[in-house]
């Protein structure tokens, strides 16, 4: 198991350096930095004075190397609009994010792993059906509009949660179901079909042959196999959460790194969009690399692969 | 529980098998007779699609949903199975009915230990400890002819060969001291080398514990070697049942004769002659079948084939056909 893990954190470190230096060449790519920051007025020479002074005339692979350093200090340097440190203005909003995060896939995970599995235990009942309309809708639906529809009914027409904000628990009701919805199809379809895979596989009927119950053959021999590859899309999935979140966030204004990552990029800043691209890329890295662990934990034919 | 030797372990009369499909009902097997006493070995022939694997699915309660099943009497040592509960066949599955299927790549579960599993086996019927159950294990494990059986306990399935998983599962199937093994088609799958060994061990432990094996193969030699009954299917019939020493000495269904005409007379039988091919077409089984399915291939056929067909012999040798002597005499051998 161990060379396993080495293998794949090697592998995550990798793909880390890659798109670091990927969001930090996101600055020149855009434009000259320099020209930027001097503002719209100014002239050539006060470009070039910027330029010296940032730093910008230095090679690149020595901008990106100090870059890197202060990044891995938490130091993203300043916020073009704010005027702030950017990991200062970053930190208060993760958290929101973050908790938004966590809530959306469990709930994903709560709602699509139960109904993906009775929907394979009987396939075509009215469960299945329930389960596959939910997943269809769940797909057309854009984000935005389903979540606009839970505030207008939940919040405006029966008042029962708070239609904006996140000054508390209740606030995270409604982005939480939209946010988990978005991943809920993809999970449960695949929760689905690897049951009914498994189900029909010759150590259930092993199983079954021992003399194990139905609970047992489901829970212990079945679902164990079928939720494997459904533990990689969790991952994948999680990773795209973090772009559904700068939806989410917008609709519900909840405060969030998300909703910030939309107003920065609406307002050029750079130093910022930088930093949070680089942070959701490191969180989806992360996601990949512990899913991977997991998956290794649970399918013992990874291990020595 | 009484062991009463006179009477058999194992008792089927008028097993049906119906299969509804979208172009009718497929009647996979159609009244099948049979009896089996403790520590015999009765091995099923007949060609793919005879309804061998759903017989023995039938005895153990393990078929689809979709099957329908009938029988005037399944009896397994005074429980009447075509009316046990599901929780009466769970504990008879695996504790006194074992069954050991083709496929030794696929029957184990590929996330569990291969101790975890065997352990399982015991403590599903047994109230041990994981330590008992363990000792036992390693205890089938070195039976079943694995070296370093403890340290495998913590091997997993794909880390073992195809022979080596089959042994596993043959110790598994033991692990509860069953009464009776299904075995189907145990070395089919596997590299003919090992094929002879796996088999030999099967037939060797079953003898051995005293546990009666109904064993499906399509290896006339090895039932010519391991066979105290044998049981030819044709179509979803049993068309001829009797001890093996008689059926292969005297066959009396043209379809067994049909059969052994392929392969050399028993006792100088050679490994792995398999069922010889009988030129024609087996019937459809969906929707009625009338008079015997053989007939499309059988040089003895005539008008009365199509009707209604006795049963011949005596109850410990008996044939389904026309002929009171399976036509023997027109093919100018002893009646
Ligand atoms: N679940 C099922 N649904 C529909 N038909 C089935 C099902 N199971 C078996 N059959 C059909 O019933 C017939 C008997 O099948 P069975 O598996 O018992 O044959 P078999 O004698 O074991 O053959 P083989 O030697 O190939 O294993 C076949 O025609 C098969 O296609
Ligand atoms: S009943 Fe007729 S067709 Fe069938 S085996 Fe006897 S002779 Fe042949
Ligand atoms: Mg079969």
């Amino acid at each position: 198991m161990l060379p396993f893990i080495l293998k794949r954190l090697g592998l995550a470190i990798l793909v880390a350096l890659t798109v670091s230096f990927i969001s930090f060449s996101l600055l020149f790519l855009s434009g000259d930095p320099a020209a930027a920051l001097a503002g719209e007025t100014a002239s050539g020479e006060d470009i070039e004075a910027v330029r010296v002074l940032y730093g910008f005339d230095r090679p690149m692979l020595v901008q990106y190397s100090e870059w890197l350093m202060r990044a891995v200090r938490g130091d993203f340097g300043e916020s073009y609009y704010f005027k702030l440190p950017v990991a200062s203005l970053i930190a208060e909003r993760l958290s929101v994010t973050m908790i938004l995060g966590a809530c959306g896939i469990s709930f994903a995970l709560l709602t699509a792993v139960p109904l993906g599995v009775v929907a394979a235990i009987r396939p075509n009942s009215i469960v299945d059906r329930f389960a596959l309309f939910l997943s269809v809708a769940g797909q057309a639906m854009p984000s935005f509009w389903f979540g606009l529809i839970l505030i207008v009914v939940f919040g405006i027409k029966l008042g029962w949660l708070p239609p904006s904000g996140a000054s508390s628990w209740r606030h995270f009701i409604m982005p939480t179901v939209v946010l988990g919805y978005y991943a809920m199809p993809a999970i449960m379809r695949l929760t689905r079909a690897g049951m009914l895979e498994v189900l029909n596989s010759d150590y259930i009927r092993t199983a079954r042959a021992k003399g194990a119950g139905e609970g047992r053959v489901l829970f212990k021999h079945a679902l164990r196999n079928a939720i494997i590859p459904v533990v990689s899309l969790a991952a994948v999935q999680m990773g795209f959460m973090l772009g559904g979140s700068i939806v989410v966030e917008s609709v519900f204004a909840l405060h969030g790194a998300g909703y910030l990552a939309w107003e920065s990029i609406a307002r050029n800043d750079l130093p910022t969009v930088q930093a949070l691209i680089l942070i959701f890329s490191m969180f989806y890295i992360v996601f990949t690399f512990l899913a991977d662990v997991l998956n290794a934990w649970l399918d013992p034919r990874m291990r020595s692969s | 529980m009484s062991k009463d030797m006179t009477k058999p372990l194992l008792s089927v009369r008028g097993l049906t098998l119906d299969i509804p499909l979208a172009r009718g009902t497929l009647h996979a097997v159609r009244g099948i007779d049979f009896d089996l006493y403790r520590g015999e070995t009765l091995c099923i022939v007949g060609e793919s699609g005879s309804g061998k694997s759903l017989t023995s699915l039938a005895v153990m309660g393990l078929l689809d949903k979709n099957i329908q099943r009938r029988a005037e009497r399944m009896d397994f040592d005074g429980t009447e199975l075509t009316r046990a509960s599901n929780r009466q066949m769970r504990a008879l599955r695996g504790d006194r009915i074992a069954m050991i299927f083709q496929e030794p790549m696929t029957s184990l579960n590929p996330a569990y230990t291969i101790g975890d599993q065997l352990i399982e086996a015991l403590r599903l019927h047994r109230s041990v400890s994981r330590d008992t159950a363990r000792a036992r294990a390693v205890e089938l494990l070195e039976k079943v002819g694995i070296s370093a059986a403890a340290s495998r306990l913590g091997q997993y399935p794909h880390q073992l060969s195809g022979g080596l998983r089959q042994r596993v599962v043959i110790a598994m199937a033991l692990m509860c001291e069953p009464e009776l093994i299904i075995a189907d088609e145990p070395t089919t799958a596997l590299d003919v080398t090992i094929q002879a060994q796996i088999l030999r061990l099967l037939v060797d432990l079953t003898k051995e514990m005293d546990v009666a094996m109904i064993l499906i193969t399509h290896d006339l030699g090895v039932v010519a070697r391991v066979a105290d009954k044998v049981g030819v299917m044709y179509a979803g019939e049993l068309v001829e049942t009797g001890p093996a020493a008689e059926v292969f000495g005297k066959p009396m269904h043209p379809y067994t004769r049909g059969l052994l005409r392929c392969i050399p007379q028993p006792g100088m039988t050679e490994r792995g002659g398999e069922l010889g091919t009988i030129p024609g077409i087996v019937p459809s089984l969906i929707g009625a079948v009338q008079g015997c399915a053989f007939r499309t291939r059988c040089p003895h056929a005539t008008e009365a084939c199509g009707g209604e067909i006795p049963v011949r012999g005596e109850q410990s040798h008996r044939f389904l056909c026309v002929y009171a002597d399976g036509a023997r005499s027109v093919e100018g051998e002893p009646a």
